[in-house]
Order: C-alpha cells, then sequence, then structure tokens
C-alpha cells in the first residue's frame, strides 16, 4: 500500500457516505420517522420493543434495516473472505458499556448517526450533541493515550461468528410472519409506526451495511483518529453523510431549520449534550459507533454481538425505567441514569487503563 | 528490528501501540495484527510516517515490515 492507496480509500469511503446520506433520506422519503431514515439506537430499541422487551407503544417495530445491516455485512465479508469468527475480549465489560451508550443516546434521542441526519435536516438541537460527543469522543482518547484495553480477541469456531446472523433473520422472519406475540406500534401511535415498506427498509440495510463494512465507516472512529493520529479517512464518510443528507433534504423539502418543534427531538441543550457526551465517551470504549458494531457483528465478531445485546438490553432498562427523553424532555430518571452512566464509564475506563510495570 | 504484537486488538489499539513504537526513531519495524481493518490502520499511520509498508499473510495473521 502506498499513498495512492490511501487516497483510493478515502475516495471509496467519501462515495460510500453520500450515498449512505442519500439511502437515509430516502428512506424517510418512503415512510420512516422524520431525519430518522437510519438510527441504529431507536431501531434497536423498536425492535427490542416488538419483541416485547419493553412496552413503550409508541416505539415497537422491528426494523428490517438493522437485519440488512447485519446481513449486507456478513455477505461481502463472506466474499471478500473477511469473515472472521473472533471474540473473548470482555464481552460482559462490553454488554455493560454499550447499556449505557444505549441510555445516552435515548437522553439525547438518536445514535451518532441519528445525530448526523438531524443536523442535516436543520434540527440545530443535534449541534449541542455534537458538542458533547466530541466531549465524550477526547474523554476517552485520554484513556487510550494511558493504555486503556479490553485486551485481545481470539479465534472462534464458524458457528459462533454466525449465530448472531441467523439471529437477525429469525428476527425478519418474525416480522414478515407477525405473530400475535409480536408488539407493533398501531397506526399514528408514534413512530413505530412509520417505517418504509419491508423490502426497501432490507435492501436499504444490505447496501449500507456492506458499504460499511467495506470502507470501516464509523461515526465515533472519525473524530478519535482525527485527534489521535490527524487521521481524516473516516471523519470524510461521516462528512459526505452530512453533504449528501443535506442535499436530499433540501430537494425533497425536508429541511425544516431550528430548535424547537423539530422531529422526535427536545431542545434540552445541557442533556442533548451529556447524553451524546456518554454514547461518545462509551463507543470510544467500544472501539467504534453501533452501526460499525452490528458491522462488525456481521463479520463474526461475537464481542460486538454481545455489544448490540448490551445495546437492546439498555433500551429495553430505558424505556422501563423512564430514563428516555420524549419531545417533552428529558426525564429526572434518565438525567440520574446519564450520570451514573459516565461515572460507571469512568471507574470501567480507569481499571482497564492500569498497567503492569514492563508489560507491553 | 523492534516487533509489535498487536494480534487480536482491535483499532485503533493496534495504531496506538504502533505509534508509541516508532517514537523510538528506528528504521525497521515488525507488527503483527490479525485482522484487515488493523492492518489498513497500520499501513496508513506508517505510510504517513514516511515508512514503506509490504505484508505478508500467515496463517490468520497479518506480519507488516515497516521499513525507512
Amino acid at each position: 500500500m502506498n499513498d495512492s492507496t490511501t487516497k483510493k480509500e478515502t475516495i471509496l469511503i467519501i462515495a460510500a457516505g453520500l450515498i449512505i446520506g442519500a439511502i437515509a433520506v430516502g428512506l424517510v422519503f418512503f415512510g420512516n420517522p422524520a431525519n430518522m431514515g437510519f438510527c441504529i439506537a431507536c431501531f434497536i430499541r423498536d425492535t427490542t420493543g416488538a419483541l416485547g422487551f419493553h412496552s413503550a407503544a409508541a416505539v415497537q417495530y422491528i426494523r428490517p434495516e438493522i437485519v440488512g445491516l447485519v446481513l449486507g455485512a456478513f455477505i461481502l465479508a463472506l466474499v471478500t473472505k473477511e469473515f472472521k469468527p473472533r471474540g473473548g475480549s470482555a464481552p460482559v465489560t462490553r454488554f455493560v458499556i454499550a447499556m449505557f451508550v444505549m441510555i445516552g443516546c435515548l437522553m439525547f434521542l438518536g445514535c451518532p448517526f441519528r445525530m448526523i441526519l438531524r443536523l442535516a435536516g436543520g434540527d440545530f438541537n443535534a449541534l449541542f450533541g455534537i458538542l458533547g460527543f466530541v466531549g465524550g469522543i477526547l474523554l476517552g482518547v485520554v484513556f487510550l493515550k494511558k493504555g486503556y484495553t479490553l485486551k485481545r480477541s481470539y479465534s472462534m469456531q464458524k458457528t459462533e461468528g454466525t449465530i448472531f446472523t441467523v439471529l437477525q433473520l429469525v428476527i425478519l422472519a418474525l416480522l414478515v410472519a407477525a405473530p400475535a406475540f409480536i408488539h407493533f406500534t398501531e397506526t399514528d401511535g408514534g413512530p413505530g409506526a412509520k417505517h418504509a415498506a419491508i423490502g426497501i427498509s432490507l435492501v436499504a440495510g444490505l447496501v449500507v451495511g456492506a458499504l460499511a463494512q467495506r470502507t470501516r465507516l464509523c461515526m465515533v472512529g472519525g473524530i478519535r483518529d482525527v485527534v489521535l493520529f490527524g487521521e481524516w479517512k473516516l471523519l470524510s464518510g461521516f462528512l459526505a453523510i452530512l453533504v449528501a443528507a443535506f442535499i436530499g433534504n433540501a430537494i425533497l423539502g425536508f429541511w425544516n431549520p431550528g430548535f424547537a418543534g423539530q422531529p422526535i427531538a427536545h431542545t434540552d441543550g445541557l442533556w442533548n449534550a451529556l447524553g451524546m457526551a456518554l454514547a461518545g465517551f462509551g463507543c470510544v470504549l467500544l472501539g467504534g459507533c453501533p452501526m460499525r458494531q452490528l458491522v462488525l457483528a456481521g463479520e463474526g465478531n461475537t464481542d460486538s454481538a454481545v455489544t448490540v445485546i448490551g445495546l437492546a438490553a439498555g433500551a429495553a432498562i430505558a424505556h422501563n425505567f423512564g430514563l428516555a427523553s420524549s419531545a417533552e424532555g428529558p426525564t429526572a430518571n434518565g438525567k440520574a441514569a446519564v450520570l451514573v452512566g459516565i461515572v460507571v464509564l469512568l471507574v470501567i475506563a480507569a481499571c482497564n487503563s492500569i498497567r503492569k510495570k514492563g508489560a507491553a | 528490528m523492534r516487533t509489535v504484537d498487536a494480534r487480536g486488538l482491535s483499532c485503533p489499539e493496534p495504531v496506538i501501540l504502533t505509534k508509541k513504537a516508532l517514537e523510538a526513531g528506528e528504521s525497521m519495524y515488525q507488527i503483527l495484527v490479525d485482522n484487515p481493518t488493523a492492518k489498513e490502520n497500520v499501513t496508513r499511520f506508517a505510510t504517513h510516517q514516511g515508512y514503506k509498508v509490504s505484508y505478508k499473510e500467515e496463517g490468520e495473521d497479518y506480519i507488516l515490515t515497516l521499513k525507512k
């Protein structure tokens, strides 16, 4: 590899970012909630609700985008021979970090991906989210520089690496079959009722999953790598999504600038920032944003699969314990949970940054 | 020649370990990684630091050689 290969990688990720941004706006056009063509946190939360792990009636739907993302990454990884089952790098720690990442996302009402899409739709509350997100990432970088590590992973059996993808197919089958025990938000009953047709959502997920697998796209890695190494590759993908989604929104008349009355958002700047600070910090400790975790899980990374299950558990907790924000704003329980989360992650980060003298 | 074993580690750790090792300013390094993302990221970083990078696959692992 040389400089021209590096340049090629950057061009590829910008192209992928542009396509992904356009697909996200397209999904809103086809029925997804506003500024929510993609939201990994919201979609995992919706699926968790549909499966009955929480009972917030407004946000229950099996999102085929999630299934598609995992499947798209899985298929492309098989094709490119990058499917490598691995795991064993502190799975329980990852589970706990992921729970708090979800709680932070649901304070803000979106994952890092939706944060970009909200900004591209004119929701300026996202600016506070980005501020907090960058702060959280910088905090994580401090620990990375101190030697934070969850230690190495090891090779696993093929079945272990494949089982999470199979689970996604089972969840997709439950969506199509729609048995009585699966919960769906009633028409006009909330964001869960707004969705594109199953086929469209699934194909969108497949394409984005494949592109993200190929380009290693990651919302948290972008800012992290610029701070740590002066590397702009990942961040350029992030910015390309913003540009494409902005243009798409402008063309389709979805651009609606302001703070108040934004779709599925609240105007509490401080808690928007703190929620995303928790999410950004946690994602650095996990090594990637929620979307990247889905992609890695598809590639056979079982630590990432456990992380996704932790995100789902966090979503269930957030709604069962009244932690998730709504358009009215954050809840007292949610504020307490975010603060607890920041403390817990600080302890986890500190404990995993201590090294014996002489150890590399 | 110094060797950095970053096998099993996920990004950005292999790059951080590489960066720390490169601070010693030696002219040749060997970096062991076991996933293509780490291979790409270490290669990109080392290239930007002025090293020529070549690699070979050995089983599950990639052995990168950095030369200045």
